[in-house]
C-alpha cells in the first residue's frame, strides 16, 4: 500500500519533470528564453570562437566573438585605412600595388582558413580582392595582411580563395571570362563565344605562408562562381560551380538562365600537376603583381611577375569534367568526408547532391553525354547521390556540423535549412532576417566542423536594428545548432556586407604564438632609430628624413626648424616601447594621407610635403598615458630659400632670442 | 528497485531532452595564468620587491664590460624617460638609484614593473610624482643586470 503510493507519487513527479525539462524548444519564429544566456560572455571572460567575417565591400575582414557576436577588430585587406595607416604609410603602401598601379579599394567576398589534414589550424586567413582580382593571406599572429598576389587573366575573382586539404593550393576562379591578358582585348563584346576565356588560378602556398601562382588551367569561358576542394577521399579534386554556359554577354538576368542546368566543373588537380611535370604546360607572358610585408623590415615589397604557366583544358581531356546541376548554380560544397558535393542553383527548387565514387565510376566508365567547349560532360545521374526536393526557394550555400547534417542557406525564402546528407530528408528549418547569404559553422566546410553554432550573413535587414539612414545595419544571426533543432540565440551587425567567413576555436587562435610586441633588437627597418640618441633628422636636398622616437609620453625629436617649402618630409617613427598594447599614434596638421599607428617596437613611416609655410603640431593620436595629451611637438616651415637652418631638440627649453 | 526506477528515470531525463555533456574544453579561461601573483599583500618585502630575483651578487668593483652593455640596452629602452643625474625627466633620475634600494629590488622592478607599481609603497609614492606608470620594457635578465651594473657607475662604483 505504502510502496503503492509511493510509486504513484514518484510517477508523477517523474513523468512532470520529464514535461517540464523537455518543454517544446522554440518552433523558429521567436527567441527562446535561454538565447540571452546562450549568447552571453560575462564581462571579463573570452569568447569560445574567434569569427572571420569578410567586410564585403569594405575591403576589410572582421573579427568577431563566438558566441558574443562582439567585434575585436577590423583587419584592413584590399582597402586603404585611415585609422591604422594601412596603404597610407610608406611600408604598406606597396601592399596594394597592382599591374594597374595602387589601388586604393576592393571587394573582400570570401574568406578560408588554412588547415592541416582537412582541419582549421589557426595559422592564417586568405581573402580574394573580387574586382581586381587578389588573394591576400592576412596572418593570425599579428592580425596583419602579410600577402597579396594579383591574378592574371582573370576578371571578378568570385570563387576563391578556397583551400585544399594541407593547405597546398589556394584557387581562384574567374567570375567574369575575359580575353587572355596576352590577346588582343580590344574585339567586339559580342564575340564572348569565340574570344572570351576562364582561367582559374591555383596559388601555390609554402610552409610560410608565401604563395606563388603555381599554373592557371584554360577553360571555356563561362562565370565560375564558387569552388570548394575535395577531402579525404577527394583530395586531388577541385569542384567550381558555374552558371552562364549559355555564354551571353548581356542582360545575364535572362540569358544566363535559359538552360535548365549548368554545370558544376571538377577539376583534378594532382593529374594537372603530372601534366605540369610532363612539360605540358605552357609559359605565357602577362603582368601581375606579388607584395610581401616583411616582418623584420616591417616594410612591404611589391615585384611585378611578367608569366605565368598554363594548362589547357581542351587539350587535356582528363583534368576537367562537367557535372550537370540546376540551375544558375551558385554554392559548391563538399561534405566532411569528402563523399558528397551539394551543388546549389540560385533558380533551382531542389538541392542536387554528387557522389564523389559515382562521379569516378562515371569517369570511367565514360558515362559522357557530350562534350562542352571540348570538356566532357558527364551524365547527370551517374553522378548524382541524390536531391533534396522542395528544401526551399533559392539554395545557395551548405555548410555541415560533422554528425551528418547539412544546412543550406535559402536567399529568397530567407531561411536555413536543416537535412540529413545520407537520406535527403528535411530535418529542422528556421527563418532568417532576410536574405540570407552565406552561412558559417565554425570549421563546417572542414573535416572537422565544431557542431556548435551557425553563423548565418544576411543582406537586408529591414525592421530589425534602429534606422542608420537610407541604408540600415549588414547582419549576422548566431543559431545554436547543438540540439536537434536549431535556435536563434543573437543578431549583431556586421561591417560591410558579409559575404563567406570562417571561424575557429579561440584557443587555437591564442596559442599560436601570438605577438605581443616587436623586438627592438629584431627590428631591421631601414630607418629605425634605437634610443633617442639615435634620434635625428638628415637634409638631403629637398628630401627631409626624420628619424624620430615616441614612448609615453613624448616624442624625440619634439621641435624640429629648418624645413622649407618644397620639402619632402619623411617621418620614420619608431615605437620604443616594449610591452603589450601600447601603440602610439602620429598626425600632424595639414597631413593628406593618415595618421601613422606604430606598434611597440615598430617603425612606420609618414610621408608629408609642406603647404604652406608656418607652425605644424604633430601629437599622438592613440591614448598612451595620463600625459598622453602631452605628447605632441612643433614642426617649423620656412619659404623656401631661407637660411633658417635644421635644427630639431627635446627638452632643451631655450627661451627664443627676442625673449631674452 | 526504487533506487533502480529513479536512475533509470533520470537517465531517460538526459536522454529524452537529447541533452548532451559540455565538451571538455572550456575556452572561457586562459590557458596561461597571467603573471601577477595573488598573494597576500601583506606578505609583499619591500627591500626586495616582486619577481625572480632574491638575491644578487654584485662584485666588489664595477664590472666594466658589463656597465658599457647595460649603458647601449638603456640608450635603447631607458634614457627617453630617464636621466643619469639625479633630474627627473618622465621618471626619477638615475644618480643614486642603488643606494636608495637593494640589488634585488632594482632588479625585480626592472623587469616585473606593474605588480611592483601596484604594491610597493615607494614606486606608489613616485608614480604620484611622475604619473607615468613605468613601461615593461621587455629586459631580459642578462639586459636588466647589465642595467644595474651601469646604474652602480653613475654611482661612483669603480
Amino acid at each position: 500500500m505504502k510502496n503503492k503510493f509511493v510509486k504513484a507519487i514518484f510517477t508523477i513527479a517523474m513523468g512532470s519533470a520529464l514535461l517540464i525539462s523537455c518543454k517544446p524548444k522554440n518552433s523558429g519564429d521567436a527567441v527562446s528564453g535561454d538565447a540571452a544566456q546562450k549568447a552571453y560572455v560575462a564581462p571579463g571572460k573570452y569568447d569560445e570562437f574567434y569569427n572571420f567575417v569578410s567586410g564585403g565591400f569594405s575591403g576589410q575582414l572582421s573579427v568577431y566573438g563566438l558566441p558574443s557576436g562582439r567585434l575585436f577588430r577590423v583587419i584592413p585587406v584590399f582597402s586603404v585605412d585611415p585609422e591604422k595607416g594601412y596603404g597610407y604609410n610608406e611600408e604598406t603602401k606597396p601592399m596594394l600595388n597592382t599591374s594597374h598601379g595602387f589601388v586604393p579599394w576592393d571587394d573582400l567576398h570570401h574568406t578560408e582558413m588554412s588547415q592541416t589534414n582537412g582541419e582549421v589550424d589557426g595559422r592564417w586567413v586568405f581573402g580574394n580582392a573580387n574586382n581586381t582580382p587578389r588573394i591576400a593571406r592576412i596572418d593570425l599572429k599579428t592580425f596583419t595582411t602579410k600577402e597579396i598576389i594579383e591574378l592574371p587573366n582573370s576578371a571578378g575573382n568570385h570563387s576563391s580563395p578556397f583551400i585544399t586539404e594541407n593547405t597546398e593550393y589556394v584557387v581562384a576562379g574567374t567570375r567574369f571570362s575575359v580575353p587572355a591578358d596576352n590577346s588582343n582585348g580590344d574585339v567586339p563584346i559580342n564575340t564572348y563565344k569565340k574570344n572570351f576565356k576562364g582561367h582559374l588560378s591555383f596559388v601555390k602556398v609554402g610552409k610560410e605562408g608565401q604563395m606563388d601562382i603555381a599554373f592557371q588551367i584554360q577553360c571555356p569561358g563561362v562565370n565560375f562562381d564558387l569552388s570548394h576542394a575535395g577531402k579525404g577521399k577527394s583530395h586531388g579534386w577541385f569542384f567550381f560551380s558555374c552558371y552562364n554556359t549559355e555564354q551571353a554577354n548581356t542582360l545575364l538576368e535572362v540569358n544566363a538562365s535559359q538552360k535548365d542546368k549548368d554545370f558544376i566543373m571538377a577539376v583534378n588537380w594532382k593529374k594537372a600537376e603530372e601534366y605540369i611535370k610532363a612539360g605540358k604546360g605552357k609559359l605565357t607572358p602577362t603582368k601581375y603583381a606579388h607584395n610581401v610585408y616583411n616582418e623584420s623590415t616591417h616594410t612591404a615589397t611589391s615585384e611585378i611577375k611578367t608569366q605565368v604557366l598554363i594548362l589547357d583544358s581542351k587539350e587535356l581531356k582528363d583534368i576537367c569534367y562537367m557535372i550537370p546541376c540546376p540551375k544558375s548554380p551558385h554554392g559548391c560544397d563538399v561534405d566532411p568526408t569528402g563523399e558528397y558535393i551539394v551543388g546549389s542553383g540560385k533558380l533551382a527548387a531542389l538541392i542536387p547532391v554528387f557522389s564523389f565514387d559515382k562521379l569516378q565510376n562515371a569517369i570511367k566508365n565514360k558515362q559522357f553525354e557530350g562534350e562542352y567547349d571540348g570538356i566532357p560532360v558527364v551524365k547527370y545521374e551517374a553522378a548524382l547521390h541524390g536531391e533534396v526536393q522542395k528544401p526551399g526557394l533559392g539554395p545557395l550555400h551548405t555548410e555541415f556540423d560533422g554528425k551528418g547534417n547539412a544546412y543550406t542557406t535559402f536567399f529568397v525564402s530567407s531561411e536555413v535549412v536543416k537535412w540529413d546528407i545520407k537520406s535527403l530528408k528535411v530535418l529542422d528549418r528556421v527563418p532568417t532576417y532576410y536574405s540570407v547569404g552565406h552561412l558559417c559553422i565554425p570549421g563546417g566546410d572542414s573535416k572537422k566542423p565544431f557542431g556548435k553554432y551557425l553563423i548565418a550573413y544576411n543582406k537586408i535587414t529591414k525592421d530589425r536594428y534602429l534606422p542608420t539612414g537610407p541604408e540600415l545595419a549588414q547582419s549576422a544571426q548566431i543559431f545554436d545548432i547543438s540540439g536537434d533543432k536549431m535556435q536563434l540565440i543573437l543578431d549583431f551587425p556586421t561591417i560591410g556586407e558579409p559575404h563567406y567567413a570562417q571561424a575557429a576555436p579561440a584557443d587555437l587562435i591564442r596559442n599560436n604564438g601570438q605577438l605581443k610586441f616587436y623586438k627592438l633588437d629584431d627590428n631591421k627597418h631601414p630607418f629605425v632609430t634605437k634610443g633617442e640618441k639615435e634620434t635625428k633628422v638628415v637634409r638631403n636636398g629637398k628630401r627631409v628624413d626624420v628619424y624620430m622616437t615616441c614612448i609615453r609620453s613624448h616624442f624625440s625629436p619634439d621641435n624640429i626648424e629648418g624645413i622649407k617649402m618644397g620639402d619632402e618630409v619623411y617621418f620614420h617613427i619608431t615605437n620604443l616601447e616594449q610591452d603589450w598594447d601600447v601603440p602610439h599614434g602620429f598626425a600632424i596638421k595639414g597631413a593628406s594621407t593618415a595618421e601613422l599607428l606604430i606598434m611597440p617596437g615598430e617603425t612606420s613611416t609618414l610621408k608629408w610635403s609642406p603647404d604652406r609655410v608656418g607652425m605644424f603640431p604633430f601629437y599622438c593620436t592613440d591614448f598612451c598615458s595620463a600625459l598622453h595629451q602631452e605628447m605632441q611637438g612643433y614642426l617649423r616651415v620656412s619659404p623656401a630659400g631661407s637660411n633658417v637652418p635644421l635644427t630639431y631638440s627635446l627638452g632643451t627649453n631655450l627661451p627664443a632670442p627676442d625673449q631674452k | 528497485m526504487y533506487k533502480l526506477s529513479l536512475f533509470i528515470a533520470v537517465g531517460l531525463l538526459f536522454v529524452s531532452c537529447g541533452k548532451k555533456e559540455q565538451s571538455g574544453d572550456d575556452f572561457s579561461k586562459p590557458t596561461t595564468e597571467e603573471a601577477t601573483t595573488k598573494a597576500d599583500p601583506s606578505s609583499y618585502d619591500p627591500n626586495r620587491g616582486e619577481g625572480k630575483f632574491d638575491k644578487v651578487d654584485l662584485g666588489a668593483t664595477l664590472d666594466q664590460a658589463m656597465a658599457t652593455e647595460g649603458e647601449k640596452v638603456s640608450g635603447v629602452k631607458c634614457t627617453s624617460c630617464h636621466k643619469a643625474t639625479d633630474e627627473k625627466l618622465v621618471g626619477p633620475g638615475w644618480k643614486g638609484v642603488t643606494s636608495r634600494h637593494q640589488p634585488q629590488w632594482i632588479m625585480n622592478f626592472i623587469t616585473n614593473p606593474d605588480p611592483m607599481i601596484n604594491k610597493d609603497p615607494k614606486v606608489q609614492a613616485q608614480l604620484e610624482i611622475c604619473l607615468v606608470r613605468m613601461p615593461n620594457q621587455g629586459l631580459n635578465d642578462t639586459e636588466a643586470r647589465n642595467i644595474l651594473e651601469y646604474m652602480r657607475k653613475i654611482d661612483g662604483v669603480k
